[in-house]
């Protein structure tokens, strides 16, 4: 029995969806991208070409939601599916999108280059919570006009998990597609075994750009599977109340999933988002904030009462440090989003409002992320009756049941073992193995799991098409040689 | 009497009512106060308290924003005596914002220009996803002496160097001074591509933009 968090009740899901189908109607969808306008404009919608506004009526959403798939897997290399969007599957990947990595020594936020991203991945690629891979880091040290395919390249390269991405641009994520591709075999195996899920943005109040709404098409058209991220900014960019960013977000996801659905019906798409509470102190997204996480958690009940792939962003925070703040943030975040049956939960490692990604914190994260599954097996029914079958032969010691056979045999099925950055020690172990505290413990276990790393085997014929189609690009975009990568010296 | 008023004006800023503020402006000219005196005795006071306020963590944007709509108001309602008098307000300095090409985030941009105005500068807000040339061209067209650029996304903050490379080529600083803002821009960032001033918030802001026109003391 899988627990649930429901903040919302039947009532309540269906207003949210009501009042998002009026939005849609009036003020309407901002749509910027002239395809998508005329795709929704041959479905029925009304379009003034002028102020780019879209009025998309009730039935032609519904339509949508009829061909959209309520389940879909992401492949890993081999071509195993790991990563289930659909149902109640709870799922985690390390956030994205930062710009610098936190420098474990100095506490600096360092702006990102080639060699970050690849510690990155080696700690994602290393720790069973993380189902998926993310393109974490942008990197500074290659030109802007690749830097969204080259996060993938280096991710293809180091990681055998399936993938959450992202392009930059309408023609990166034509080339991104193509990289895949590469490895896929062809594009119509990767259409059949999707190795990664894009993410695709409204911009907030109620827009689809050229960009968002192009990715959206291209993808649809290719058949790899698209993310929605919808980013009420409660209070700033979107209604203050928490239902009204919900509702917002249903209006967004659904105009979105209709362009979508119009572009290539059937093809996947998931019902995401990084909304945030608009801090009225600071004027920033606390991602971390409880009620960020209130408004993922509902987001993804209205999601799924449509029958769709949910994803959020929970588990990072504002602390710019590996500190209790992080850490109260970052698991309730996970907890939350866990509870909530949400299939891809991103935002692990990630410090100061998804700007900075952190080795050491995706280590603790990962214990976080642990308790959290732990917590969504349940109560376990093991043994016929609860407690009384237990007592034969108990004398009222404290040990006796230590000394039974179906403790040995249960007791790792009940608990969950914690990895060494986690303190359980006495006080006296604690002290001679150095009095360290959890950034520390975290520090010493990414240096362990980098010294045992070990890129991936992966077909050379693959890996130097790779290579050549990033370097062409790359040429392009005006650099001669990619930066020279560790344990890979490509034909 | 005036004193009065006065205390009035200050206190419908700090509550935010554009309909109190308008009506005490009306009421001003009709009382044939110097309009002058009406914004800087009365208004302002209001300005500079929530602005004071949210420094020590007291207020918050919300109200922030709202003070500033309400001097707009005021303002607008007091502008037209100060012309018939052939007098215009002091401004302290001409600013043109935007928010640089590729970005169209602009929640602190505005925010920003909000709280410029409410301070005192003449604010022309392009608005989002503006080139460098019709930044400086606006910035040309209106004789400003103060451009702020703002940026959210990563890959678009290099833009905000493109502005400030192409005014030095053109041989427009140190007339023209650049503010940046922006939640990925950093103190390095700002050295690095040679902005003028920075700040974290809004109310920094008018600090900063004070200091870069000379007016630091107001």
């Amino acid at each position: 029995m899988q627990p649930k968090l429901s903040l919302l009740n039947d009532d309540l899901i269906s207003r949210i969806i009501a009042e998002a189908y009026q939005l849609m109607i009036k003020p309407g969808i901002k749509v910027q991208n002239a395809e998508a306008r005329q795709l929704l404009a041959e479905a029925g919608s009304q379009v003034d070409e002028e102020s780019m506004i879209v009025r998309i009526p009730e039935q032609i959403v519904l339509k949508a939601l009829e061909t959209v798939p309520h389940e879909f897997f992401l492949y890993d290399y081999d071509g195993n599916p790991t990563v289930q969007y659909g149902g109640n599957a709870v799922q985690f990947d390390p956030g994205s999108s930062g710009i610098s990595i936190l420098i474990p020594e100095t506490l600096e936020h360092k702006t990102a280059e080639t060699a970050d991203l690849i510690r990155i991945i080696k700690v994602a690629e290393s720790l069973p919570q993380y189902d998926a891979q993310s393109t974490a880091i942008v990197c500074h040290d290659v030109p802007k006009d690749i830097h969204d395919l080259y996060r993938l390249y280096l991710v293809m390269l180091y990681s055998k998990k399936p993938i959450v991405t992202g392009a930059f641009t309408n023609k990166t994520v034509h080339q991104m597609i193509e990289m895949l591709a590469i490895f896929a075999g062809s594009p119509e195996n990767l259409r059949k075994y999707p190795r990664a899920v894009f993410d695709a943005c409204p911009s907030p109040p109620l827009i689809w750009s050229n960009f968002g709404a192009g990715n959206l098409i291209t993808l649809a058209r290719a058949g790899v599977p698209a993310e929605i991220v919808s980013m009420p900014l409660a209070g700033a960019a979107a209604p203050v109340t928490l239902l009204g960013a919900v509702t917002q977000h249903a209006a967004e996801c659904l105009s979105g999933i209709t362009i979508h659905q119009l572009a290539h019906a059937g093809s996947p798409i998931v019902w995401g988002g990084a909304p945030s509470t608009f801090d009225m102190r600071k004027g920033g997204t606390p991602f971390g904030s409880v009620e960020t996480a209130m408004i993922d958690s509902s987001y993804a009940q209205v999601g799924k009462s449509l029958g769709l792939p949910t994803h959020a962003y929970l588990g990072s925070t504002e602390s710019k440090v590996l500190d209790m703040q992080a850490g109260l943030e970052s698991g309730m975040g996970a907890m939350i989003g866990a509870l909530s049956g949400i299939n891809m939960i991103s935002g692990s490692g990630m410090v100061d409002s998804l700007l900075c990604q952190s080795p050491e914190k995706l280590v603790i994260d990962a214990e976080g992320i642990a308790m959290a599954q732990r917590m969504l097996q349940g109560m376990k029914i093991h043994t016929e009756t609860l407690a009384t079958g237990y007592y034969e032969g108990v004398n009222f010691k404290g040990g006796d049941f230590l000394k039974q056979r179906i403790t040995m045999q249960l007791f790792q099925k009940e608990q969950h073992m914690p990895g060494k950055v986690i303190d359980r020690d006495s006080m006296r172990g604690w002290k001679e193995s150095g009095s360290l505290d959890t950034f520390e413990r975290a520090k010493i276990r990414v240096k362990e799991i980098l010294a045992s790393y070990r890129r991936p085997e992966l077909d050379p014929a693959k890996e130097a098409a790779l290579h050549a189609y990033v370097l062409d690009l790359a040429k392009q975009a005006g650099i001669e040689h990619l930066p020279i990568l560790e344990d890979m010296q490509p034909a | 009497m005036s004193e009065e008023m006065y205390k009035q004006m200050a206190q419908c800023i700090i509550d935010g009512d554009s309909d109190i503020a308008i009506e005490l402006a009306k009421k001003s000219i009709e009382l044939k106060m110097h309009p002058l005196e009406t914004i800087t005795k009365g208004f302002v006071i209001g300005v500079n308290y929530i602005g004071d306020q949210f420094g020590l963590g007291e207020a918050f944007l919300p109200e922030l924003v709202m003070a500033g709509e309400a001097m707009k108001a005021a303002v607008a309602v007091l502008e037209p005596e100060l012309l018939k008098l052939g007098e215009a307000r002091e401004m302290l300095g001409r600013v043109v914002l935007a928010t640089v090409e590729g970005d169209i985030h602009e929640i602190g941009k505005t925010l920003v220009g909000t709280m410029l105005s409410a301070s005192g500068f003449e604010v022309v807000d392009l608005g989002v996803d503006q080139p460098a040339d019709k930044i400086i061209g606006k910035a040309l067209e209106i004789n400003a002496n103060l451009i702020g650029m703002s940026a959210l996304l990563t890959t678009t903050m290099v833009r905000q160097r493109e502005v400030i490379e192409e005014l030095d080529k053109e041989g427009l600083r140190p007339r023209i001074k650049v503010m940046v803002g922006g939640a990925p821009i950093t103190r390095d960032w700002v050295t690095k591509i040679k902005a003028d001033g920075y700040s974290e918030d809004a109310i920094g802001a008018v600090k900063v933009a004070k200091d870069l026109v000379g007016k630091g003391d107001q």
